[in-house]
């Protein structure tokens, strides 16, 4: 009999007999019920306490939202998609700048020292946020890889407030994630950080040491 | 977690049950519990009979033994009266462990019945008799120490201080960590004496630091592990077991 | 040499007196964890403050019991689902065979770099000591474990690895073995282990990882962290073997958020972790990077013989994350290293026995005062202190014999001592007897009361017993009652 078999025996044949599962209510995890304006401020407030940084701005403006933070922060090379409305734009954006885009829809073989070594930033878009623990949600895709918010030492990340819900199980089912998971879904809240020396927090340990969320809010949108 | 416990009114009679420590080395604190009792009008029956629990049994794993002694205790209380126990390890092996001990045995019903008449002296004095107190002592400076059975098992984290805040000349400190184990836990003490002391130590450093001449607890086990601890090293602080101070101050 | 480096020793449960002997003489070791514990008791304490925590906690627990009640079911609903999606599914009786199997596939790829992120299951099955033998490097990346692989020690603790080295011990260590400035800085240490990691990630053939949860629902495996190396083990190299026990699963998807909330916010007092990782895939046709293979491990090691009985069954609800040791007064004074197992505290000493032996940690069960702080904290309920007083009756011989080593403690003169206990405790005369008799020798009772009084002044016995006093009492007041 192989280990499998084995161990299926011994839990299908378990002494003591069949166990009886016991109901779960889940209702402690959601129906928040947080209007828009506390919904944004609880997800500010979280993701800045875990050193997330949070500009506001508009569908109109937040390309040169981000051309302000490149230039705040230094930033010459920056990692991006291509297809994604948010790459697309900020291509544009940037394409008189002297900020050098690095493109990200390559295999990762083709360009891996490039990212861990010249990416000064990595810019992606996300699927939406949670209110109740300051998070962003991405499904990486092959134009926006899963390396790309994790390898370079910033990460900029545009986010809408229409897609801020409250709670993540409230994410989960209402964007019926069960049904179609991705070869990776991601929670990102705040920069990479450890504790492991003494209790004492520092950033950026093996990923991104900033992370910049613009948050783009729709009355400016078309 | 105790479910919430449904207090009955004030009853004409309790049984009393003393505890082996008690009877053994603190009988005083039996007696001064027998007479707060009493002062609220409360006859007090104390069955002859009674030895221990059998929770040192139980702890160390010798759950024949246990049971036996346990059972020797069941027949003690045939009326309906609550069985008051002025300690909160003994009165949680009676009341949570008594039903595990006897499960699917002859006197599993008689083993749930006992345990649900079950109260610590404390939470009797608190909640069933609404005990009013008429402090007659000095001004003072105490800490207590609620052992981990009467907080965790019990839930019974705040009868003890809410008793002392009635007491009008007495300013209750708490020491730092108060909710910690101060290392007694039976045999524990014995088998990891190292570990246990360790314990002890950092349990009367943090009574020592808040400045109370005195401790009061709602178990004598502790009070022996605490006070044992102060008085090895020759410090003033004296214990006392919160039936004695009560009775002491208000009589 | 420094402090740190000549700690470096191994410990077993066996030596548990020993080493507790010697962790309470290291004020050290003391001060270390006094400060972390203090710190992360805490954290937990603010974090839960505005959260109805019983009732995550019931639902928390209620996941639990149902993936534990499916057990079978749901892992056959992991492993389909999981190769549905291209994830290589395999299953091990013990350490042994999933330290094979991971070698094999190791040695499949011709890899000789290893890059891990933080599994304590492979702790539990010493996979890197295996990977060395077959002169494969296993490094781990998650800084704590880091730190301790290169101080050549073992985790003590499961969340927090080097909690027990302070910030000079750790500059040694990092200096002593990877050449750095020493430094009390730990931005700089931070960043120089992050560079000298990140060449090692590049380097990789194969990462290890644990696994936090496992989706029976989707064939997904969950990865909860605040570095990001977990991420970099799961997507850097071109292979990815995740290595977990066969109760980590979960029946829904939507089981997942309550668990997390209550892992995060009971491990550290994070409301949440930096990353919440979930793979259900090696990488698919026009995706560009993470592995190409995805493999799971699904170890038993003991788990399915603990999952016979209807009261050990609790000890599998465990979600790792801590709280119990973090809370307990023991661990606290001795430290992990102490207790010489993969877990230490209490979920270690309610696990252990059952993967070890009870012959090998027969010390563990019983260093407890079972104050009942681990079961007050624990996010899914496990009753830790009942399951520790199971375990005592298994090491003396009254349990149900269903833990190796049953009846190991047990000895003539203890269980004769407690018969006599027994007889006298059902005898109330001579019960009442020997307490008067004990008060009536009270000027003759032993100062001496070996351990109890090297630290505490012995209790005398009192001259009447509350049975003697009661009596006398009751007399006085008949008499006053029959006064006019």
């Amino acid at each position: 009999m192989s280990a499998r078999d084995n161990i299926f025996k011994r839990l299908r044949e378990r002494a003591d007999g069949p166990l009886t599962a016991p109901e779960s209510d889940f209702a402690v995890v959601t129906g928040r019920g947080w209007g828009r304006e506390e919904r944004l401020a609880r997800f500010e407030r979280w993701i800045t306490s875990v050193h997330g940084e949070v500009i506001h701005t508009s569908c109109d403006a937040w390309a040169s939202a981000l051309v302000e933070v490149l230039e705040a922060k230094g930033i010459r090379r920056l990692a991006l998609g291509r297809e994604h409305p948010v790459a697309a734009e900020a291509r544009a954006a940037l394409a008189e700048g002297g900020v050098v885009l690095i493109d990200a829809d390559r295999d990762i073989e083709a360009w891996r020292h490039e990212q861990f070594h010249d990416a000064d930033a990595g810019l992606t878009s996300t699927r939406g946020a949670i209110a109740e623990t300051g998070s962003l949600w991405l499904w990486p895709t092959p134009d926006e890889p899963r390396l790309l918010s994790l390898v370079p030492p910033i990460h900029i990340a545009v986010l809408d407030a229409d897609t801020v819900e409250d709670t993540f199980f409230d994410v989960i089912e209402r964007n019926g994630w069960a049904d179609d998971m991705p070869t990776n879904a991601l929670l990102i809240s705040g920069p990479s950080k450890t504790a492991d020396i003494e209790q004492t927090l520092a950033y950026g340990v093996h990923g991104p040491r900033e992370l910049v969320v613009l948050l783009r809010h729709r009355e400016q949108c078309p | 977690m105790t479910p919430v416990k449904l207090y009955p009114p004030k009853p004409e009679k309790v049984y009393f049950f003393g505890t082996c420590l008690i009877d053994l080395f603190y009988p005083d604190a039996g007696l001064d519990g027998i007479r707060l009792l009493e002062r609220e009008g409360i006859e007090v029956i104390f069955p002859q009979g009674q030895t221990c629990c059998g929770q040192p049994a139980y702890t160390s794993g010798y759950h024949d033994e246990a049971r036996a002694v346990a059972m020797a205790q069941l027949d003690l209380f045939p009326e309906s009266w609550p069985i008051v126990v002025p300690s909160g390890s003994c009165s949680g092996m009676m009341r949570t462990h008594y039903p595990q001990l006897f499960a699917g045995t002859e006197h599993e019903a008689q083993a749930k019945e006992v345990a649900g008449r079950i109260f610590e002296l404390t939470e009797f004095l608190l909640h069933v008799c609404q005990l009013r107190l008429e402090d007659r002592g000095q001004p003072e400076k105490i800490a207590m120490h609620t052992s981990c059975s009467a907080r965790r098992e019990m839930g019974l984290g705040e009868t003890g201080p809410t008793l002392l805040a009635r007491m009008g000349q007495v300013e209750l400190v708490e020491q730092a960590r108060a909710a910690e184990c101060c290392g007694f836990g039976g045999t524990f003490a014995v088998r990891h004496p190292e570990v246990s002391a360790a314990m002890v130590e950092d349990k009367t450093q943090a009574i020592e630091a808040t400045g109370a001449t005195r401790f009061v607890t709602s178990d004598c086990g502790c009070l022996m592990n605490i006070a044992g601890r102060f008085e090895h090293q020759d410090k003033a602080i004296e214990g006392e077991h919160i039936a004695s101070y009560l009775w002491r101050r208000t009589s | 040499m420094s402090s740190a480096r000549e700690s470096v020793q191994t410990y077993t449960p066996r030596e548990f007196h020993r080493q507790a002997h010697d962790a309470l003489g290291n004020p050290q070791i003391r001060a270390n964890f006094r400060r972390a514990m203090d710190g992360l008791m805490g954290k937990r304490r603010d974090v839960f403050s505005d959260w109805d925590l019983e009732t995550l906690r019931e639902l928390g627990a209620s996941i639990r019991l149902r993936a534990l009640a499916k057990l079978p079911d749901l892992l056959e609903r992991l492993e389909a689902n999981c190769q549905a999606n291209g994830i290589q599914v395999h299953w091990a009786e013990n350490g042994d065979e999933a330290c094979r199997i991971i070698r094999e596939i190791c040695q499949r790829h011709d890899a000789k770099a290893v890059i891990k992120g933080k599994s304590m299951v492979s702790e539990e099955m010493h996979l890197n000591a295996h990977l060395e033998e077959a002169g494969i490097v296993a490094l781990e990346s998650d800084l704590g474990e880091y730190l301790v692989q290169l101080n050549e020690q073992t985790p003590s603790h499961i969340i927090m690895p080097a909690i027990h080295l302070n910030t000079d011990e750790i500059s040694d260590i990092m200096h002593d073995k990877t050449g750095i400035e020493r430094t009390r800085d730990v931005d700089y240490m931070t960043a120089a282990a992050r560079a000298q990691l990140r060449e090692r990630f590049m380097a990789a053939d194969v990462g290890i990882s644990g696994v936090n949860f496992a989706v029976a629902e989707t064939g997904t495996l969950c990865l909860v962290e605040n570095e990001g190396n977990g991420r970099m083990t799961t997507a850097v190299p071109p292979v990815h073997v995740a290595v977990t026990g066969i109760e980590k699963v979960v029946e829904h998807l939507r089981d997942v958020p309550p668990l997390y909330a209550l892992l995060t916010r009971s491990a550290t007092g994070q409301h949440v972790t930096t990353y919440f990782n979930m793979i259900s895939s090696p990488r698919k046709p026009g995706e560009h990077d993470g592995p190409k293979e995805v493999h799971l491990v699904l170890v038993d090691s003991g788990r399915s013989n603990i999952y016979q009985d209807n009261e050990l069954l609790d000890t599998l609800r465990c979600i790792r994350c801590g709280a119990c040791m973090n809370h307990c007064p023991v661990y606290t004074r001795v430290g992990g290293h102490t207790y010489g197992t993969t877990y230490p505290g209490p979920i270690g000493s309610i696990l252990m026995p059952h993967m070890m032996g009870l012959e090998e940690t027969k010390d563990l069960p019983t260093a407890s005062s079972l104050c009942g702080a681990c079961g007050e904290v624990c996010p899914v309920k496990i009753p830790i202190p009942d399951l520790l007083v199971r375990l005592r009756r298994e090491s003396v011989g009254e349990g149900r014999g269903n833990v190796p080593g049953a009846g190991v403690k047990r000895t003539r003169k203890e269980a004769a001592a407690w018969k006599g206990f027994q007889w006298l405790a059902t005898h109330p005369t001579a019960w009442r007897s020997g307490a008067a008799l004990a008060g009536k020798l009270r000027a003759l009772a032993p100062s001496k009361l070996g351990p109890w009084t090297e630290y505490r002044t012995a209790p005398k016995p009192a001259k009447k017993s509350l049975h003697e006093l009661v009596k006398r009492h009751q007399a006085e007041k008949a008499k006053r009652e029959e006064r006019p």
